[in-house]
C-alpha cells in the first residue's frame, strides 16, 4: 500500500537520464511506472487517495515523536513554528502542505519536475503558507551537497521503497539534519507478509494500487532500516506498525510492522 | 401489509439485538426496496454567474440554513478553540427573527436529548433556555389502541431526565445571543441561493451566488437548509426518501388534571399521538395522522378537535381474536420463563381545551441522503437526513452531526489540512452513518408497524410491546437510544 513519491513523465525521464552521470538514489524505471498519475495527485479518490487518508496518522507520529525528545509546542495553532523541516520526496505536496500549516518551515524535495510544478500550483490555493513553504527539484544527494546540518526534522514518508541505494539516500537525509535532530521513516517491510498484501493484495487482487506499483526487492525490513540508520549516527526511538484497511479506505497503527510501519530516528551529537 | 414492513422490522430488530454494524447492507436494501427513490441529477455548472459579479468575498466556512442546527453549527464552530480564527458566514432565508417573551408557549417545541442539551450547555446557550423555561420529561408512557400492552420508561432505568421540552423559538433566541458575541460570524438574512458552484476538489474553493446579486466563496460549505436542501442538490447526490401520506398536528393543549413531567404517546390504527409536558396543566401536542384526516381536523370546531383527541387517547379499539389468542400464548410463554408479563400503569390525562390559534399541520415523510460529504462540502441535520417525529428525534439526530463535524474540523485544522478536506469529512461521515441509519430505520419501522390495523401486524406490535416491557436489557437499550446516551 505505499507509494513513490518521486514521479517523473516520460518527457522528464530523458532529462533524468542524461543528468545521471554521478551515483544516484533516483530509480528512472520507479519514475517511469507512475508517469500517468500527476494529474491525479491532488484528487483523494484518485490512486494517491491511500496517501491522503495516512495523513492524519503520520502528522501525529511527527508530533508525538517530536514531543518525545523534549520539543514543546508553544502555539495551538501552530505546533510546529520554528521548525526547519525537510520533507524528501514530497510529491505533489501531500503532506507538505499541512506540516507548513501548523508552522513549520518546509522545504520539500522532489527529484521530478513534474510533480514539483504541480505542488507549486497547488500551493498557490492557500495563501496561508506562502511564505513557509517551498520546492526544490532535486535528488536528495544532490541537494545535500550544498547545504548541511540545516533542518530540525527530515521526514521521508513512503520513498525508501522506491529509492535504488538505500545507504546513500539515508546518509544524504542525515547530513542534512542539524544533530539531536529527527528523522521520520514510513515504509513497507520486506517479509512474505508484505509480499502477500503489498503486491498481490494490493495490486492483483485488491487493485487499489495500479500492478508494477512496488518492486518486492527494494523493500527494506525495519531492523535493515535501523542498521543503516545506526551507520549513519542515528538512533532509532520507534518503531510502529501501520495498517491499510482498505475497505474503509483508512489507516490505523498496529503493534505489527510486517506490512508498513513508521520510525523515529534521531541524529548523534557527534562520532 | 407486505413483507417488505416486516423485514425492515426484522432487520430493525436484529440491528437493536447486535448494537449494530449495519449501514452498508441496510442501504442498498431500502434503496432497492422502495420505489419511489429520487435520484438528484449531477450539479450544472454555470461559471459565467460568477464571473459576472464582481464581488466575491471569501470566507473559511459559509452554512446555509439558519435553523435550529445551522444556527448551533455556526456557534458551535465559532466556539472550539481550533476553530476560533476561521472566517464564517452563516445564510439565511428568512428574517431576522424577533425574540418576545411571551407567557403563552409557542406550538413548535422539540424534545432535547441529553447530547443536544450538552452541545448546547458547552457554547452558553443553554443558561438562557434555563433562566427562561423547559421542562425535563421523567417518565414516559407509551401504549396500543387495541391491548393493554404498555412501557413505562421512567426514572427506575434512568437518574436523569429522558428528554428536555424547548420552544424552537426560544433555542433559537438562545442560541442567536450567543452568537451575536462571535466575530469571527457575520449573518445575512433575506439569503435566497441563486446557484451553487462545487469546487469538488481539496483546495479550491466553493461558490454561492444568491439571488441579490451576492457571491460568496469558501473553502467549506455546509449544507443546513433542511430538507429541500439546494446544497444536496448541488453535491448531486442520490437521496432516498418516501411520504408517509400524513401531517403531524401540532397544538399547546390544556389537561383537566394536573400531571408531572410525563410524556405520552399511543399508537393509533391511522397513526400516532403524543404529548410532552410544558407546564402541570399544559401540553404540546404531536399528533400524526392521514393527510385526508389532518385537513379535517384542521377546519373543525375547536370542541369538536378535542372530542377527536380524546377519543384518540381513551377510545378502546375492539380487539381481535387472533390478537387476543395471540397475547394469551405470549403470556403463557412467558409464564414458563417466569418472566413478569403486566405492567402497572398510570391513566392518560383528558384534554380541556387548546390555546387559541396554537392549531397547525406539518407534512411528514422520511428522506436520508446516501452521502453527506464531497470534497468541500457537508450536510447536516434535515439536509441529510429527515425522520417522522414520531420518536422526537429529528433535531437530536442534527446537533448529534454537529458536536461530531465540529470535532472532526477542529481535528482537522490542528493537524495542518485543509478544512473541507475529505479525510477527516469522511469521519464525520462515517461516524454518523453508523448512528444515524438504525435509529431512522427504526423510528420508519416503528411507524410502518404501528399505521396498520392488519390482524397479524397488532399481534407482532402487541407482542412487541409486551416483549420490550419485560425484556429489560431490551429496554433499556430502547430507552439509551431514545435519550441519546447510546452513542452521539
Ligand atoms: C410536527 C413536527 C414535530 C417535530 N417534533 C420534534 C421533536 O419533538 N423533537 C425533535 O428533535 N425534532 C422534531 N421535529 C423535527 C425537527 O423540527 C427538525 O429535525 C429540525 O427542525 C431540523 O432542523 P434543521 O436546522 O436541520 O432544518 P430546518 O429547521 O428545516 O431549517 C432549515 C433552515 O434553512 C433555511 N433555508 C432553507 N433553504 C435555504 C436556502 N436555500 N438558503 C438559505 N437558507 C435556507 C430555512 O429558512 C430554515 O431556517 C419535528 C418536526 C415536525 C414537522
Amino acid at each position: 500500500m505505499n507509494f513513490v513519491l518521486s514521479i517523473s513523465t516520460t518527457v522528464n525521464l530523458k532529462e533524468n537520464e542524461s543528468a545521471k552521470s554521478k551515483s544516484t538514489t533516483v530509480d528512472t524505471k520507479e519514475l517511469n511506472k507512475f508517469s500517468n498519475l500527476c494529474q491525479n495527485w491532488w484528487n483523494p479518490n484518485g490512486e494517491m487517495g491511500p496517501l491522503h487518508t495516512m495523513n492524519p496518522l503520520r502528522i501525529q507520529f511527527i508530533k508525538d515523536g517530536l514531543k518525545n525528545v523534549g520539543f514543546v509546542e508553544n502555539s495551538p495553532n501552530y505546533p510546529f513554528k520554528g521548525l526547519m523541516l525537510l520533507d524528501v520526496g514530497c510529491g505533489g505536496g501531500i503532506l507538505s502542505e499541512p506540516l507548513a500549516r501548523i508552522g513549520a518551515n518546509v522545504t520539500g524535495l522532489d527529484a521530478s519536475k513534474e510533480l514539483v510544478a504541480i505542488a507549486n500550483e497547488h500551493k498557490k490555493l492557500d495563501e496561508s503558507i506562502s511564505s513557509n513553504l517551498s520546492y526544490v527539484n532535486k535528488s536528495v544527494e544532490e541537494f545535500s551537497e550544498e547545504t548541511t546540518e540545516k533542518y530540525d526534522v527530515v521526514v521521508a514518508s513512503e520513498i525508501l521503497e522506491h529509492v535504488i541505494d538505500q545507504s546513500l539516500f539515508l546518509k544524504s537525509c542525515v547530513k542534512l539534519l542539524k544533530p539531536k535532530g529527527s528523522i521520520f521513516i514510513t515504509t513497507i517491510n520486506k517479509n512474505l507478509i508484505s509480499y502477500l498484501a503489498g503486491i498481490i493484495g494490493a495490486e492483483y487482487i485488491l487493485q487499489v494500487l495500479p500492478i508494477g506499483t512496488h518492486d518486492w526487492n527494494k523493500f527494506i525490513s525495519p531492523e535493515d532500516t535501523r542498521r543503516l540508520l545506526n551507520e549513519c549516527n542515528c538512533n532509532t526511538r520507534l518503531i510502529h506498525g501501520l495498517l491499510y484497511n482498505p475497505m474503509t479506505y483508512q489507516w490505523s497503527w498496529t503493534p505489527l510492522k510486517s506490512i508498513n510501519y513508521a520510525l523515529h530516528a534521531v541524529k548523534n551529537e557527534c562520532l | 401489509m407486505n413483507y417488505l414492513h416486516i423485514s425492515i422490522n426484522v432487520i430493525v430488530m436484529a440491528a437493536i439485538y447486535t448494537k449494530y454494524s449495519l449501514p452498508n447492507n441496510t442501504l442498498s436494501f431500502i434503496t432497492k426496496a422502495y420505489k419511489n427513490t429520487i435520484f438528484f441529477g449531477p450539479n450544472h455548472i454555470v461559471r459565467n454567474i460568477f464571473n459576472q459579479k464582481t464581488n466575491n468575498e471569501a470566507f473559511d466556512i459559509i452554512v446555509v440554513g439558519g435553523g435550529m442546527v445551522g444556527t448551533t453549527l455556526a456557534c458551535a464552530l465559532a466556539n472550539n478553540k481550533c476553530l476560533q480564527s476561521k472566517k464564517i458566514l452563516l445564510l439565511e432565508a428568512g428574517n431576522k427573527q424577533k425574540y418576545v417573551s411571551n407567557d403563552q408557549y409557542s406550538n413548535r417545541v422539540v424534545a432535547l436529548n441529553k447530547y443536544s442539551k450538552l452541545l448546547l450547555s458547552n457554547i452558553g446557550a443553554w443558561k438562557h433556555i434555563q433562566s427562561h423555561r423547559f421542562t425535563p420529561i421523567v417518565k414516559m408512557q407509551i401504549w396500543d389502541a387495541y391491548s393493554d400492552a404498555m412501557l413505562t420508561f421512567n426514572d427506575d432505568y434512568l437518574s436523569q431526565a429522558l428528554a428536555y421540552i424547548v420552544e424552537n423559538d426560544l433555542l433559537l433566541h438562545a442560541v442567536h445571543t450567543q452568537l451575536s458575541k462571535k466575530k469571527s460570524v457575520t449573518i445575512i438574512n433575506n439569503a435566497k441561493v441563486e446557484h451553487i458552484n462545487l469546487s469538488n476538489n481539496i483546495g479550491i474553493d466553493s461558490n454561492i451566488l444568491l439571488k441579490s446579486g451576492e457571491n460568496f466563496k469558501a473553502k467549506l460549505l455546509i449544507g443546513a437548509d433542511g430538507q429541500m436542501s439546494k446544497v444536496r442538490d448541488a453535491m448531486g447526490v442520490k437521496y432516498v426518501d418516501w411520504d408517509y401520506d400524513q401531517m403531524g398536528i401540532v397544538a399547546t393543549v390544556k389537561l383537566c388534571e394536573t400531571i408531572e413531567n410525563v410524556a405520552w404517546q399511543r399508537f393509533l390504527p391511522n397513526g400516532t399521538i403524543a404529548l410532552l409536558p410544558l407546564t402541570n396543566s399544559l401540553c404540546s401536542l404531536v399528533w400524526c395522522i392521514t393527510t385526508e384526516e389532518a385537513k379535517r381536523l384542521l377546519q373543525i370546531s375547536e370542541e369538536e378537535f378535542i372530542d377527536n383527541l380524546n377519543d384518540a387517547f381513551l377510545k378502546v379499539y375492539p380487539k381481535d381474536e387472533l390478537v387476543k389468542c395471540g397475547m394469551q400464548a405470549f403470556k403463557k410463554l412467558f409464564e414458563n420463563f417466569q418472566l413478569p408479563s403486566a405492567v402497572s400503569r398510570q391513566l392518560q390525562p383528558s384534554i380541556a381545551g387548546i390555546v387559541d390559534g396554537s392549531r397547525a399541520a406539518f407534512p411528514l415523510g422520511f428522506g436520508h441522503a446516501l452521502h453527506y460529504v464531497q470534497p468541500g462540502v457537508a450536510l447536516v441535520g434535515d439536509a441529510a437526513h429527515r425522520v417522522n417525529p414520531l420518536a422526537g428525534q429529528g433535531v437530536n439526530l442534527g446537533f448529534g452531526d454537529v458536536t461530531v463535524l465540529v470535532e472532526v474540523l477542529a481535528k482537522a485544522v490542528n493537524n495542518g489540512a485543509l478544512i473541507g478536506d475529505t479525510t477527516y469529512l469522511h469521519n464525520y461521515e462515517s461516524i454518523r452513518l453508523k448512528y444515524n441509519i438504525p435509529t431512522m430505520l427504526t423510528i420508519d419501522a416503528l411507524h410502518r408497524l404501528y399505521k396498520t390495523t392488519a390482524s397479524p401486524i397488532i399481534l407482532a406490535r402487541s407482542l412487541g410491546l409486551q416483549l420490550t416491557n419485560i425484556v429489560k436489557p431490551l429496554k433499556n437499550f430502547l430507552i439509551k437510544h431514545a435519550a441519546g446516551t447510546e452513542n452521539i
